[in-house]
């Protein structure tokens, strides 16, 4: 069916018509360059296909290898060295009785508790990162590590509470301000921007709380409540492990499977609509997500500093892809826990500085770095 | 000291109607009377009220009555409160314009962490222990990371969120160290740990006596950078189209906000909030020119600032609550309602 | 102007019957049949209540979308047709009434399945960063994928050819933000072919092009009606793109349609009035024999606008 037009306009669709036709077949001979689209493709039988982005895969895996040589070295550091490869036998179960009590019981369980809280804070922040479409919108600034704290400074302050206690009220805490920042936020929907900017308000009234809090406190309580603060993985043992675990093999799968509902979120809630994501429901589920794993990981270590902002970030200048790459903050954020650690201990001996120091040094350093080199690449 | 607000309507921008400008002027007044009325609560106040009689005889014919003894401590926290209130709220009001972003605050732009690390090294490696000896420190500090943040958040081609970055980095890696100083060291987490929040409670005159050179330096400066802060507002292409030079603008806007802001916080710590809510507050009743925010957040910070001084006071006799925390408290609400109200909020 | 015997000569505001339901070539079968049997537009709106806030922006709305239509909507700022646009895209949800799809309540159907009928072009879209163009329009096939089937050849050839007929094929690989404005419209509009909706609708496609990017654009619109056979809903600022374009045009003021029907039906002097507030005269393009809108001269509307009594607002 054509519209109506007149002899002229006949004349004039045909003509421009033709030289479409012609240009067209021109840009049909160019054939589509090969970097046009990320990755190989996969594909099996009764139409199954998966794309793999070949550069994310090789920098996930490098990550994996870093991550688990990082474990490994971290296992035989301490007061009691264990070489490598006593560590490997042992952890096969072929280890003499001593080093399998150190490996397995002492070292294991904090090294593992390291690399859940770490891929659980990579994983959050890239999710809050992509949700609130900011850079910034890590937990750290949206108030979440502050709701944590409170709660666990509730604990150690008022109750003197034991180490449980104390993880069981950062839960609370975490959990309850992730809810209070989305109900405050919300007002037909939750637009990215009001997001950070209710939690940058209800982080700033928590840090009052928390300061107000520790000036209350003891000098003993307020030292534990600094250190606690900090984020630390001294002294933790498989009752951290499990229920971390728990969780993220719950929530990673089930996050992993909404992903691409969040590429597609990257480009506006609008596109998002009219390419058939359900845009409120993707959110609400990737958000409470991404508060359990934030919340749980606080719980486990205290809010590690900045690696829910710097993991996601630096997952993103490695694989050079554009969406969340959770996969990649996820490894990425296991990674640099586990270095920091193993960095902090190696330059102030075992236990005398929380982790937290080290991912907040690094990941500010990080963070500057990245700032003057895309200064002079003139983006930002 | 109002240099360069109305009343009188200048050549080159068109002059409000005379009623609106009329209403403007009768609001800061409002305000001024406001202030001066809470300035008197802050002296009248505290763990032993005094009356109003009290506070004018110790005042004015000081006799070295216990009243009058008060009234000379409490008068010295009181003008350190207006102080800083005004710098603070000046200094928000500023980088607010400056940035174009009404998120943007001393906190956010590293200014405090640059303090806070600057008088944890006073206090660990040289030994500090007076209030007077942190000042210098803290002002140093909040200067160099101010300078810091400005050239990395790009001097030339700053955006708001290239700015707002650099300052969450320097604030993260200080941040880092500030925590590592104060596990180490136990001496520094009893001090800092009182410092961190911001009080108003340890002001003598000497103090104010130190601070009061670079917040006068730092007013002025402000005060007159108010219209090319105007011109600014609109972008930066129509801004130098109306002959705005902008890398002055913008060196004399930060040292401006550096001055004022870091003098405050060398003063009575990080006290946050006041200057990220007030200029907001100010602004959805003035409108968007700076001859007017300037003035009024000259006045109504130290309001907010002083209230909070007396709320702490009250809440927690015979105690106080440091008026940081109160003034975030405080706040905090009032910012989550105001981007509530907002259709969208842009950052 | 010659109204061509061929074509289907719909008047304005009825519910137009379908010249022919073969013509179609796009993806999703032909037209819907409802239980009578007879044929009915796939997309209307019936009596609906537009609203953000508090604020109504349209009452008792009706609209009907003819198939095969290259329809547009036109009228002044703030008359609502972004509005009308999103409520008939399921993007804002009618306080009353309701908006049809193939008979159905479209706010009811399953999401992906409305992507996979239903197009649109927003006004406001994200580039992610770092995206390369065909990343981007690969982003399209959402609708047709699952997690188990995330690239098969047949998305590989779509994304391909719509590449091809936007003319981006040869800028697959480069990074989207490198592109001209008008480079990245027409990169978008690739990715809502991609989605292969045999309805697309476009919110005010050629805001910030220049003019021979607006006329390439629209081009493409018209031979994505003509040649294959997809309806289309533009929002248009341009009243003579709207009156050279449509084979439909919708005239709205104040929420309301004030006229409806072919451009050479309805575009008059006192239409362009009644919706504008606008003095003009209305020629035959020279081009296209389609109506031109010529605005008055500055003299002749200041000098009998008081006689006239010029409808403000």
């Amino acid at each position: 069916m054509k519209a109506p037009r007149n002899q002229a306009g006949h004349h004039h669709l045909e003509r421009t018509q033709a030289e479409r036709v012609e240009r067209d077949q021109a840009e049909r001979d160019q054939a589509v360059p090969a970097r046009a689209f990320r990755g190989r493709t996969v594909r099996a039988g009764g139409g199954l296909s998966v794309r793999v982005d070949i550069r994310a895969f090789t920098v996930v895996a490098l990550l994996l290898v870093a991550a688990l040589t990082a474990s490994v070295v971290l296992i035989g550091t301490g007061d009691f060295p264990i070489p490598a490869t006593d560590v490997l036998k042992t952890l096969l179960g072929n280890g003499d009785a001593g080093q399998e009590f150190i490996v397995n019981e002492l070292r294991l369980p904090r090294v593992l508790v390291g690399l859940l809280v770490g891929a659980s804070l990579g994983l959050g922040g890239a999710l809050f990162q992509a949700i609130s479409r900011n850079p910034l919108g890590s937990p750290d600034v949206l108030g979440l590590g502050q709701g944590s704290t409170a709660g666990a400074l509730v604990m150690i302050v008022l109750f003197s509470g034991s180490a449980t206690q104390v993880a069981l009220g950062a839960l609370i805490g975490g959990l309850a301000t992730g809810f209070a920042i989305y109900v405050l936020a919300w007002k037909q929907g939750v637009h990215g921007y009001r997001l950070v900017l209710v939690g940058i308000g209800v982080a700033a009234i928590l840090t009052a709380v928390n300061g107000y809090l520790i000036t209350k406190a003891d000098l003993v309580d307020a030292a534990r409540a600094v250190v606690w603060m900090t984020g630390s993985l001294n002294g933790r043992d498989w009752a951290q492990v499990w229920p971390l675990l728990i969780l993220c093999a719950v929530l990673v799968p089930l996050v992993l499977g909404n992903a691409r509902g969040l590429r597609m979120l990257e480009m506006g809630d609008d596109v998002a609509y009219a390419l058939g994501v359900r845009v409120e429901r993707t959110r609400l589920l990737l958000l409470v997500a991404a508060v359990l794993l934030t919340a749980a990981a606080t719980a486990a270590a205290g809010p590690v500093g900045f690696v829910a902002l710097t993991a996601p970030q630096l997952a993103r200048r490695l694989t050079r892809s554009p969406g969340p790459n959770l996969v990649p903050a996820m490894c990425m954020g296991a990674t640099l826990l586990v270095v920091a650690d193993w960095a902090s201990q190696r330059a102030f001996g075992a236990d005398q500085l929380p982790v937290g120091v080290v991912t907040g040094v690094l990941g500010g350093v990080y963070l500057l770095w990245l700032l003057a080199t895309e200064r002079k690449a003139g983006r930002i | 000291m109002l240099v360069d607000s109305p009343p009188e309507p200048s050549a080159e921008t068109a002059p409000a109607p005379p009623t609106r400008r009329a209403i403007r002027a009768a609001g800061l007044f409002v305000s001024v009377a406001v202030l001066v009325l809470v300035a008197l609560a802050s002296i009248a106040i505290g763990a032993k009220e005094l009356s109003l009689e009290q506070v004018w005889h110790g005042l004015f014919e000081d006799s070295g009555t216990y009243g009058d003894v008060v009234v000379s401590e409490r008068l010295s926290r009181t003008v350190l409160g207006l102080l800083v209130g005004a710098a603070l709220g000046l200094s928000g009001a500023v980088l607010q314009a400056l940035t174009r972003n009404p998120l943007a605050d001393p906190g956010l732009l590293g200014i405090n962490a640059g303090a806070s690390a600057a008088v944890v090294t006073a206090i660990t490696f040289f030994g500090v222990t007076s209030l007077s000896g942190y000042v210098w420190f803290a002002f140093a500090g909040a200067a160099v990371v101010g300078a810091l943040v400005y050239f990395l958040g790009g001097s030339r081609g700053s955006t708001p969120v290239r700015l707002a970055l650099a300052g969450t980095a320097i604030s993260a890696a200080l941040y880092g160290y500030l925590q590592a100083v104060m596990i180490m060291d136990e001496a520094a987490l009893g001090k800092m740990r009182f410092w961190t929040v911001g009080s108003l409670s340890s002001a003598t005159d000497s103090t104010i006596g130190q601070v009061l050179p670079f917040l006068a330096i730092g007013t002025v400066l402000a005060l007159v950078l108010a219209r090319p802060l105007n011109a600014m507002a609109m972008g930066d292409d129509t801004a130098r189209a109306l002959g705005a030079h902008l890398g002055r603008t913008r060196a004399l806007s930060m040292a401006a906000a550096t001055l004022l802001c870091g003098a405050a916080t060398a003063a009575c710590g990080p006290i946050m909030f006041v200057g990220l809510m007030i200029p907001h507050l100010v602004r959805s009743f003035t409108g968007p020119d700076m001859r007017w925010i300037l003035p009024y957040a000259t006045v109504l910070s130290p309001v907010l600032l002083l209230g909070a001084d007396v709320i702490g006071r009250l809440v927690a006799r015979p105690a106080e609550l440091q008026v940081g925390i109160v003034t975030a408290i405080l706040g905090g609400p009032v910012f989550i309602f105001l981007v509530r109200r907002r259709r969208t909020a842009q950052l | 102007m010659r109204a061509d015997g061929k074509m289907s000569g719909k008047s304005s505001g009825t519910t137009s019957g379908k010249s022919s339901g073969t013509t179609r070539t796009g993806a999703d079968g032909g037209p819907h049949m409802n239980d009578q049997g007879s044929t009915v537009n796939r997309l209307s709106a019936e009596s609906v209540t537009l609203a953000y806030d508090q604020r109504v922006i349209a009452e008792q709305l009706s609209v009907e979308i003819p198939d095969n239509s290259f329809t547009v909507i036109v009228g002044p700022n703030a008359c609502g047709k972004s509005t009308l646009l999103r409520a008939l895209s399921r993007m804002l949800k009618p306080n009353q009434g309701r908006v049809l799809l193939d008979g159905q309540v479209i706010q009811s159907m399953p999401a992906k399945k409305v992507a996979r009928t239903l197009g649109l072009l927003p006004q406001s879209s994200i580039a992610p960063d770092g995206i390369t163009v065909g990343d981007l329009v690969g982003r399209g096939r959402y609708p047709h994928q699952g997690l188990l089937r995330q690239w098969s050849t047949e998305d590989e050839r779509v994304v391909r050819e719509s590449m091809t007929s936007t003319g981006v094929a040869e800028l697959a690989d480069r990074y989207v933000d490198e592109l001209s404005g008008g480079q990245r419209q027409r990169v978008w509009i690739a990715m809502a072919l991609a989605q292969q909706t045999p309805l697309l609708l476009l919110d005010e496609p050629t805001t910030y092009l220049d003019i021979q990017h607006q006329i390439d654009v629209l081009d493409l619109c018209a031979e994505l009606h003509e040649e294959q056979g997809r309806t289309l809903v533009a929002v248009l600022h341009d009243l003579n793109h709207a009156a050279r374009y449509a084979t439909h045009l919708i005239a709205l003021r104040d929420g309301s349609v004030i006229a409806e029907g072919r451009p050479s039906d309805i575009v008059t002097a006192e239409l362009v009035e009644e919706v504008f507030g606008l003095r003009c005269q209305v020629i035959d393009d020279p081009e296209t024999g389609t109506p031109l809108v010529v605005p008055a001269g500055r003299k002749a509307r200041t000098t009998a606008a008081p006689a006239a009594g010029v409808t403000k607002g």
